[in-house]
């Protein structure tokens, strides 16, 4: 029975050393060309298009685009608003930045999820399915940008997140926030030539930009890209997540789940050997067993 | 023991006789309407309403959580603190069945029930917690395995522990329904269960830190460590211990009468065998707070109103209580141990609140405080625990000693535990 028992231990430590090893596998392997979308500030006029075009596109309530007041308070996003702008007083005078999911490289969100109901498309796009999501809004905690917002007012909650329109990706067509913007603030292609995009922009005019794209190295690289006039802080982002992507952090504790479960075990039976020895103590055992 | 009711064959003497044991067993014992009972119902009937409003309405409607504060009291307190709170079963194992400390062997059965009860009930909790609990089971059935998630490896962990302790458990209730042979299968089972279950252990009570390593960019700087995993785990084993030795306090209390006069006099030296490992264990969670504070270099940060909030949870709830133990220990005083046991319990209440909810986001303007419909729920669920805890030990061999056929069994004591370890030598 003890052997059996033993081996049992044996067995499940075993099986989740590779279980441990498929998981640092799926991490480790080369990103694929992802989509993204580059905002630039200095050609964004707060009109909110955006904003009413993603809301059009996924059935979320309409917002009153007229109402110049809104830009008062710097607003978030919400359980049923996916994209906001916001108007900010800069060194420049007015900027406008459209905020959204960065569809993170290597999200925090969906490498938490423990059902992979967050997750992170070929495409890039990162998405939200809710017939595996068990609502436990682990993704709340671990997106360093703030995202996924969840639906405290209904019985069966959704969370909520810009998805990077990927049903109309999929049939072909662009995001429906880049098809509506008029003044060119937003374009759709592959990371890379976003990238590269970017980097022409900022060379061509050293003057009109910072010398910075915001989500290309931020926790380790997003598919949302942001060029500005002004330094980023000015603009109600964080400058404080760092390069590392989020994902990386828990690491180390998951790397040492395999060895503790294979290791824990063997050390285990050997005290317990080494300190039977005494036949006193084993008489006086006797008594309580 | 369901298919014995739902059996329709004829049922044989033999199964007719547990059926009405257990029928018996199943009516409370002693009066109903004690001060305990009435504020009991009291609680529980409140948190039903308000549970039926909570999942008529959603989360938001009994409780304070916000976009900016997913995880409230239900989670930093029943889970992450409670969880920390059951540590006592996998340290008190460790040393009865791997270090083989005989002297705190009459305690086993109470501390692997309450651990046992605690994970039913505190990460039962959880469930109130999910914003869609019935799909509570895809991490476990496999159609999407999260397997890169700290809490996906916390929920099998939960799962398998729950078991394990059942297991570690399970010798006495096969004495309470008479099983003799069921019995010595189970106690065979021991060793390994116990084995598997430090296992288990080591990596939830370090995962329930580990969660919050990927809020490095919303966790303040002085809690805010690569190591908080090691810390919670080193943590677990005081929270652990200090819960055995007030649970032991009111145990011998209030089930007086089912303990033997032995046991009694044996009582003592656990408490201050206990208390000591509290006060080491505690130097050393203390060390590595102070290397954790001195490898982030943020002194700057000590003298900002977190700061002292920080300086208040490492002095006030680790260096005193743990000094107390000291006191204790030099005096031998057992209600200095058992105050000492009620203030590091606090410390470990103050430093689990604070990583999960406290420190968290500390520079949100509207910071989350738990409503009072949240504290309530918890509340039925620890009235719940214990009401359990009373209805198992006033029936099963938890603080009583072991039917007499089982003592009998092991008459020749010395005989059958010299077989026990030529067994176990033969494994390695």
């Amino acid at each position: 029975m003890e052997r059996r028992d033993f081996l049992k231990t044996l067995g499940a430590a075993s099986a989740s050393l590779l279980v441990g090893k498929s998981a640092l596998a799926k991490d480790a392997k080369p990103n694929e060309e992802f989509v993204g979308v580059l905002f630039d500030a200095t050609r964004c006029i707060g009109c909110r298009t955006c904003e009413m075009a993603c809301a059009e596109a996924h059935n979320l309530p309409l917002p009153d685009t007229d109402n110049e007041k809104i830009f008062e308070t710097e607003r978030k996003m919400s359980a049923h608003q996916w994209t906001v702008v916001n108007r900010y007083d800069t060194d420049v005078g007015q900027v406008f930045v459209k905020k959204q999911c960065m569809h993170c490289d290597e999200p925090a969100c969906a490498s938490g999820c423990l059902t992979k109901a967050m997750f992170k498309t070929k495409q890039g796009p990162v998405i939200w399915r809710s017939e595996k999501c068990m609502g436990c809004r682990f993704c709340m905690i671990n997106c360093p940008f703030d995202v996924p917002k969840f639906e405290y007012d209904s019985p069966n909650p959704k969370i909520q997140k810009c998805i990077m329109c990927y049903e109309r990706l999929q049939q072909g067509e662009i995001p429906a926030c880049v098809q509506a913007c008029p003044g060119g603030a937003l374009i759709f292609d592959t990371r890379r030539n976003l990238l590269e995009i970017a980097r022409k922009r900022i060379y061509d005019n050293h003057d009109k930009y910072v010398d910075h794209i915001y989500g290309e190295n931020e926790a380790g690289g997003s598919g949302w890209l942001y060029l500005s006039p002004v330094p980023f802080e000015q603009l109600g982002f964080r400058t404080d997540i760092g390069t590392t992507p989020y994902p990386e952090y828990s690491k180390g504790f998951l790397y040492s789940v395999p060895i503790i479960l294979t290791l824990w075990p063997g050390i285990l039976l050997a005290i317990s050997n080494a300190t039977k020895a005494n036949k006193e103590d084993i008489e006086r055992g006797a008594k309580y067993e | 023991m369901n298919n014995l009711q739902t059996n329709k064959a004829p049922l044989k003497p033999e199964l007719k006789r547990y059926f009405k044991f257990l029928l018996s067993e199943l009516k409370p014992k002693g009066k109903l309407l004690t001060p305990f009972n009435v504020i009991s119902a009291i609680i529980l009937l409140t948190a039903a309403v308000l549970l039926v409003i909570r999942f008529a309405k959603g989360l938001g409607s009994i409780t304070n959580l916000s976009q900016d504060f997913p995880w409230g009291f239900w989670i930093g307190f029943d889970v992450v603190t409670g969880v920390a709170f059951a540590g006592g079963a996998y340290v008190i194992t460790f040393m009865v069945y791997i270090l083989r400390r005989e002297k705190y062997h009459p305690i086993v059965r109470a501390t692997v029930l309450n651990g046992l009860l605690a994970y039913m009930f505190y990460a039962g909790a959880l469930v109130l917690d999910l914003g869609k609990p019935w799909n509570i089971i895809n991490p476990i059935i496999g159609n999407s395995f999260g397997v890169s998630s700290v809490l996906f490896l916390i929920s099998w962990h939960f799962l398998l522990y729950m078991i394990s302790e059942f297991l570690e458990f399970s010798p006495a209730i096969a004495e309470w329904l008479g099983l003799k042979r069921v019995r010595k299968v189970l106690n065979s089972l021991t060793l390994g269960v116990v084995i598997f279950g430090i296992a288990l252990s080591t990596l939830h009570q370090s995962g329930l830190g580990a969660l919050f390593v990927m809020a490095k960019a919303k966790l303040h700087p002085l809690w805010y460590s690569e190591f908080i995993p090691i810390l919670f785990f080193v943590s677990s084993i005081f929270a652990g211990l200090s819960m055995v030795i007030i649970e032991g306090s009111i145990s011998h209390r209030v089930f007086r009468k089912l303990i033997s006069p032995k046991h009694h006099g044996e009582y003592k030296g656990i408490v201050l065998g206990l208390a000591k490992i509290c006060a080491g264990t505690m130097f050393f969670y203390f060390f590595l707070k102070l290397l954790v504070l001195i490898h982030g270099q943020h002194w700057n940060l000590l003298n900002t109103p977190m700061g002292y909030w920080y300086l208040t949870e490492m002095i006030g709830f680790v260096l005193l209580p743990m000094s107390l133990y000291v006191k204790g220990l030099q005096s031998a005083h057992i209600p200095t141990i058992r105050v000492a046991a009620i203030w590091s319990l606090l410390g470990i209440i103050v430093n689990r609140l604070n990583i999960s909810i406290i420190a968290f986001k500390w520079y949100a303007p509207n910071h989350y405080i738990p409503s009072w419909m949240e504290i309530e729920v918890t509340l039925a669920i620890i009235t719940m625990e214990i009401i359990a805890f009373r209805w198992i030990v006033n029936r099963m061999p938890v603080f009583q000693e072991s039917p007499l056929w089982e003592s009998q069994q092991k008459e020749s004591g010395s005989k059958d535990a010299k077989k026990y370890t030529e067994m176990i030598t033969e494994e390695v």
